[in-house]
């Protein structure tokens, strides 16, 4: 490629998610063709052969996604990619996934819903459907870049926190992030962290396969390496078989909670601009972020106290943080491209310490400065 | 026999799930005297399933199983094989499982003609959930929600699976124990795609609904049934019509798709891209 410059590449999103992926060491990937996520699907046919990984276009999303889940168990490390549409019908299967501690990334190019809805634009419509979309009480990670560059970095955190923590995780781009073009700084192979999984230190005959250790998470037996477990989208023992006691289901559901839970300071990501004496607090997330950036410091120039948490992990919500945020702001503003699904998640948080608003769009466009810029001197005047 | 439950039954997980008269238990022991015969590392198996009573069969064999999701089981077991070359991975399915819900999977599973053997026990009925129809219950017979007779016309699996590209295509009953043994141990050694159809037995659901009402009812059924394709040749197209063809119906060697894929990366490797 000739659009380099040192360590430094102009990529697109879904580029350099492709490229952070198989820098992480993805090797393989399953998908099926959909718009806006398809050139990370086109970028891991070509990449992934190259480095005697392994790439597969699916019948359909549903096989992708099942496709992902075997090749983990097989010991690669896998991803997949899709949009709303496609997100939807891999549910069933991410499920299997979140129960038996498999690790994946599914990267959701969010565009409008519902439904087929708007193809090739942006939205930020799947936040819930990324925390609640496959059905029963379940554990999630998500992850929210804003820039190309933490495309890239967040990609690499996913699979790492997939490993780490035996779980799906979810990268949820939305179609400007996914197509625009930004410069990425490359480091050095040896300046990335990588994170397997642990692997069982036990002889065969000893090991549970879903006994936790200290951290939460159980050590992971690949397939084919001389541990020979079971494992079942049933409710399960530590031993992986069906369980039928009450005990048994209740740890089984609370493990996967606590897991997340117990590591929540590693796995939460976000990042404060101006917030030391801010008296109001832009909640903003993805590519609404950036417009909330150019806010902050349009009111800074004008002397108003403007400042702005930009979340990146949006599952686990990082709750702690608005906690304390809400004892010192007089106003929390929530722009977001869906009718209002984190402001929610923030008014929870705050539990009516200071006032949570919103702002909202879903007319396909970009949120832009100047609007969230005229909801702040509308707030101001009351 | 013991030699083989020792082996190869997880003992613990016993009493199984399955009713008195059930053919899901003649499968298991055909599919693991066929494994024994072959002396394969069970460290090497992986037997994969979806959802439905001959699903559970996962549960009570000692390899590296996984009970997935309904109709799911050949795209887990197709990651599963493209992360694992080595391994010789297992699929066991119902008629529900692999013909309605997991058609698509089993069709383009045999397109790709990816080394997998899929063993699908037919017993022509939604056992678990009570005894619905399913797209191989035949036409006129009863299910819970066919109560005036199922009006569909069934699925031939044989067929399906020759058309859509597999390299070996089988069918036997749960009555035929020795051949059902033989043609999956045919299938299990064969590279590429592998399909066996079982027809089992229902006696709870099937039998009850459709008047052949025990399970020895529903094996001699089979047994006067099944005909091979030489005798059924020597049929009358009258005659044919209640009669079932057993035995082999395909067994080629076209290159599977590991072996492409394998080449191809060799080929990407060497820049020998158009």
């Amino acid at each position: 490629m000739n659009n380099t410059i040192g360590n430094i590449k102009l990529l697109q999103g879904n580029e350099a998610c492709v490229k952070g992926a198989l820098l992480a060491g993805v090797r393989f990937f399953a998908g099926y063709p959909i718009t806006p996520s398809s050139e990370i699907a086109e970028g891991m046919a070509y990449h992934l052969p190259l480095l005697g990984g392994k790439f597969m276009q699916m019948e359909d999303e549903i096989a992708s996604m099942a496709a992902v889940i075997g090749a983990s168990i097989g010991g690669l490390k896998s991803l997949t990619a899709t949009s709303g549409p496609g997100f939807t019908l891999k549910q069933e299967n991410l499920g299997f996934a979140i129960i038996n501690e498999i690790p994946c990334v599914i990267v959701n190019a969010q565009r409008g819903g519902p439904s087929t809805g708007l193809p090739t634009k942006p939205s930020q419509g799947d936040m819930m459907q990324a925390r609640w979309g496959t059905h029963g009480d379940h554990s999630i990670i998500a992850l929210a870049p804003s820039t190309v560059n933490e495309v890239f970095q967040l990609t690499i955190k996913a699979v790492n926190y997939s490993e780490k923590y035996r779980t799906p995780v979810i990268l949820l781009l939305d179609e400007v992030i996914a197509h625009m073009r930004e410069k990425v700084r490359i480091p050095d192979e040896k300046e990335i962290e990588i994170i397997n999984r642990k692997k069982p230190t036990v002889p065969p005959e000893e090991y549970l396969p879903f006994q936790p250790d200290q951290d939460g998470v159980p050590p992971m037996a690949n397939f084919g390496e001389g541990y020979r477990y079971h494992i079942t989208g049933l409710t399960h023992n530590q031993r992986g078989f069906p369980a039928s006691q009450p005990q048994e289901i209740d740890w089984c559901i609370r493990h996967l909670h606590n897991k997340i839970k117990q590591n929540a300071k590693d796995i939460l990501i976000y990042k404060q601009y101006f917030l030391d004496d801010a008296e109001i607090a832009l909640i903003a997330y993805g590519s609404v972020a950036r417009a909330a950036e150019r806010v902050v410091r349009l009111a800074r120039e004008q002397g108003i106290k403007v400042g702005m948490l930009k979340l990146i992990t949006i599952w686990p919500f990082p709750e702690e943080e608005l906690d304390r945020l809400a004892n010192q702001v007089k106003l929390m503003l929530v722009p977001e491209m869906n009718l209002g699904q984190i402001v929610l998640e923030v008014e929870r948080a705050v539990k009516g310490k200071c006032p949570v608003i919103s702002h909202s769009r879903v007319d396909g466009e970009l949120i832009n400065p100047e609007e969230i810029w005229l909801k702040i001197q509308e707030e101001n005047k009351k | 026999m013991k030699n083989l439950l020792d082996n190869y039954i997880r003992k613990e997980m016993f009493p199984h799930i399955w009713c008195p008269g059930c053919g899901n238990g003649i499968v298991l022991g055909a599919i693991i005297r066929a494994i024994d015969d072959l002396k394969w590392d069970k460290n090497k198996i992986a037997m994969i399933s979806g959802i439905g009573c001959s699903s559970r069969i996962t549960g009570y064999v000692d390899f590296c199983t996984m009970n997935t999701t309904h109709g799911r089981a050949i795209p887990f077991a197709t990651g599963l094989k493209m992360a694992k070359p080595d391994m010789q991975v297992i699929v066991v399915m119902g008629d529900g499982d692999c013909s309605a819900i997991g058609g698509n999977h089993f069709i383009h599973a045999a397109r790709r003609n990816l080394d997998l053997t899929v063993i699908i026990i037919n017993n022509m009925i939604y056992g678990m959930t009570g005894g619905q129809f399913s797209p191989l219950t035949p036409t006129n017979r009863i299910g819970t929600t066919a109560p005036y007779g199922n009006i569909d016309q069934s699925f031939d699996l044989v067929k399906l699976a020759i058309a859509a590209g597999a390299n070996y295509v089988a069918r036997s009953t749960v009555y035929h124990t020795r051949q059902s043994i033989s043609l999956i141990k045919k299938a299990l050694s064969k590279k590429g795609f592998s399909v066996v159809e079982i027809i089992s037995d229902c006696p709870v659901s099937y039998g009850r609904l459709n008047k052949i009402r025990t399970a020895i009812d529903m094996l001699n059924w089979l047994k006067d049934t099944a005909v091979s394709q030489k005798a059924w040749e020597n049929l009358s197209p009258q005659e044919r019509e209640e009669k079932l063809i057993i035995g082999e119906f395909l067994d080629v060697d076209k290159p599977d798709y590991g072996t492409l894929y394998t080449r191809m990366i060799e080929k990407a490797q060497k820049g020998e891209v158009q």
